[in-house]
């Protein structure tokens, strides 16, 4: 039953997607949801670190940033046709990611992520002066836009947010996958305590190593989708806002969740776009309503209702364990969304 | 099972493990016992691996497990629990489990991806692995019950049930029966006697007196990092040198 619920819910959230177009109309619109997927898809490799593996990456930008001017720079400087360099984003940021996260990660809580942030300031500056390889303050200009089949390319606002929505299908279910296996209660399982987790036989190094690069695997394709559907790209892609931008969508939607990702991804760029009107003074709005949501709603707004979900589950158990348990368990029933 | 020779560990200049020789006995019930700061914690993290030795060796069976890292020492048989027991709250009991027979299994990313035959197997043994665990210490009722309504007790017993998951051959015990009431202590004494009928050996932590008297097959008493007295409960209750650290002037003559 629980089982069924929640495959109703994400196929509405995807005939959702696929209407969407068709019920908001408006290049703009699609331009803003296109631009929220891509940092969905990016979003989604920072709560597997953060979220599930609880080691929190500050670095993550700056790592999407990777993705994004290898296109750039394959495509426009060396004529390489965009699908190969986009594949080769997610080769060369997962590359880039290894011996990176292999040091970062000896480090443990507050350190990892202070160091994370050294890390993501230094790839920023990095891509900022390095002017022979990546054009540095004046950005790449003129990448081109991604072919499709024959002489189709994904050039309309339209064409774009399918290409974008496709992959954002196929990160979210890859990812949902990911964290209800026995993967993904390894690294629940450090995140809950690496001591715990270590004396259970779990490779502390090894299975951080594997959530890291993940994770800036979904960052280095995130930032190649943007570098193909923006088709200019520039330093500001590496600062850390995106970061902290990111951090903000996974708390407001449920640290440790996949839906909340979504949820906080896509719902807050269209909040921040709704209070456009008051201008200047729109962060004096947006920053209390931020801290009242962390105060008040920690969990976040998925992460709430599933800690909800789980203590009806919990009661529902209790009520049905007084006359000799009969019951089956519903097969993972996990808090996962 | 265990053969600890001139084990020592120095933080800086303390000895908080110093020259300490012992056999963790197949089979038995073996307590460490020694006032707080004694040491024993420090050697509980020795022999699982959490720190290294300064010096002195740790044998298991015919493994030297001394310059083992925790999570290979796991694998071979040694599972232990820790004072508080870190859970994820807001799963089920029977989640909170599931992981605890991971090191049995081999899956990795590619069955993930592919969601593998082996993936799927290993899946179902670790949950099956996590209820039998989970029935051997009495709490099968619970397994759908959210980590963060366990009382104490039941805590106490789900830590044990997810060591018991790694299939271990000893379970080193850090103050099983700390913060639970007298009768919950008499139950997690004959839970503990009931693991060793089960072919399991096992190592525990315990300042509660009685029961480490009535419980343990052999005792081994810290001071100081270092070990002052050692042998069976009666042996150890008339040792001199144990009344005088530690037990006090009114087991003597008990």
């Amino acid at each position: 039953m629980k089982y069924l619920d929640r495959r109703i819910g994400w196929t509405l959230l995807l005939l959702a997607g696929l209407a969407f177009p068709y019920v908001i109309t408006g290049d703009y619109q699609l331009t803003v949801m296109t631009s929220a997927y891509i940092f969905a898809i990016a979003t989604l490799g920072l709560n597997l670190i953060t979220g599930y593996t609880g080691q929190f990456n500050l670095a993550h930008g700056g790592f999407m940033a990777v993705g994004a001017y290898t296109v750039g720079i394959l495509t426009v400087d060396h004529q390489v046709p965009f699908w190969i360099a986009f594949a080769l984003a997610g080769v060369v940021t997962t590359l880039i990611g290894l011996p990176l996260g292999f040091v970062s990660l000896r480090l443990k809580g507050h350190y990892f992520s202070i160091f994370t942030l050294c890390i993501g300031y230094i790839m920023y500056l990095v891509i900022e002066k390095w002017e022979s390889l990546t054009h540095g303050d004046s950005g790449i200009y003129g990448l081109p836009a991604p072919p499709g089949f024959g002489d189709f390319t994904f050039t309309s606002p339209l064409a774009k947010y399918y290409l974008v929505f496709g992959f954002l299908v196929v990160s979210t279910f890859v990812m949902h996958r990911i964290v209800t296996s026995l993967l993904g209660r390894t690294f629940m399982a450090i995140r809950n305590s690496d001591e715990l987790a270590e004396s259970l036989g779990i490779n502390l190094s090894r299975n951080k190593l594997v959530s890291f690069l993940l994770s800036v695997f979904y960052a280095g394709i995130a930032g190649a989708l943007y570098a193909g559907t923006e088709r200019t790209i520039g330093t500001g892609l590496a600062e850390v806002t995106h970061t902290f931008n990111m951090t903000m969508f996974m708390l407001v939607g449920g640290l440790g969740t996949v839906l909340g990702t979504l949820v906080g991804a896509i719902g807050l760029p269209w909040l921040t776009q709704s209070l456009q009107f008051l201008q200047e003074y729109r962060f004096v709005v947006f920053g209390p309503v931020l801290i009242l949501l962390v105060i008040f709603v920690p969990l976040g707004i998925v992460g709430s209702y599933l800690s909800w979900r789980a203590r009806q589950a919990s009661r529902q158990a209790l009520l049905s364990a007084k006359p000799t348990a009969p019951e089956a368990a519903p097969e993972g029933g996990a808090p996962h969304a | 099972m265990l053969k600890i020779s001139n084990l020592s560990k120095r933080f800086g200049g303390l000895a908080a493990v110093n020259d300490v020789s012992t056999v963790i006995e197949a089979g038995k019930i073996n307590a460490i016992i020694g006032p707080n700061g004694a040491g024993k914690t420090t050697f509980f993290n020795l022999i699982s691996g959490v720190h290294k030795p300064t010096s002195g060796t740790i044998f298991f069976g015919e493994h030297d497990v001394t310059h083992m890292r925790t999570h290979e020492i796991a694998r071979l048989g040694v599972s232990r629990t820790f004072q508080t027991t870190a859970l994820f709250d807001m799963a089920s009991v029977l989640d909170n489990l599931i992981v605890g027979h991971r090191l049995r299994t081999r899956s990795g990313l590619f069955d993930v991806l592919i969601n593998s035959k082996r993936l799927r197997e290993e899946e179902k043994a670790c949950r099956d692995k996590a209820r039998e665990a989970l029935d051997f210490v009495g709490l099968s009722q619970m397994a759908n019950r959210m980590a963060g309504d366990l009382t104490q007790e039941e805590r106490k017993r789900v830590a044990f049930a997810l060591a018991l998951s790694t299939d271990p051959k000893i379970v080193l015990l850090d103050e099983p029966a700390g913060g639970v009431n007298p009768d919950e202590t008499e139950g997690l004494a004959t839970l503990i006697r009931k693991m060793v009928a089960h072919g399991l050996t096992v190592c525990l932590i315990e300042h509660k007196m009685n029961m480490i008297m009535s419980l343990a097959d052999k005792i081994l008493v810290l001071n100081y990092g270092e070990k002052i007295a050692e042998g069976s409960p009666s042996e150890i209750r008339a040792n001199p040198a144990v009344i005088d650290a530690y037990l006090g002037s009114e087991h003597a003559d008990a």
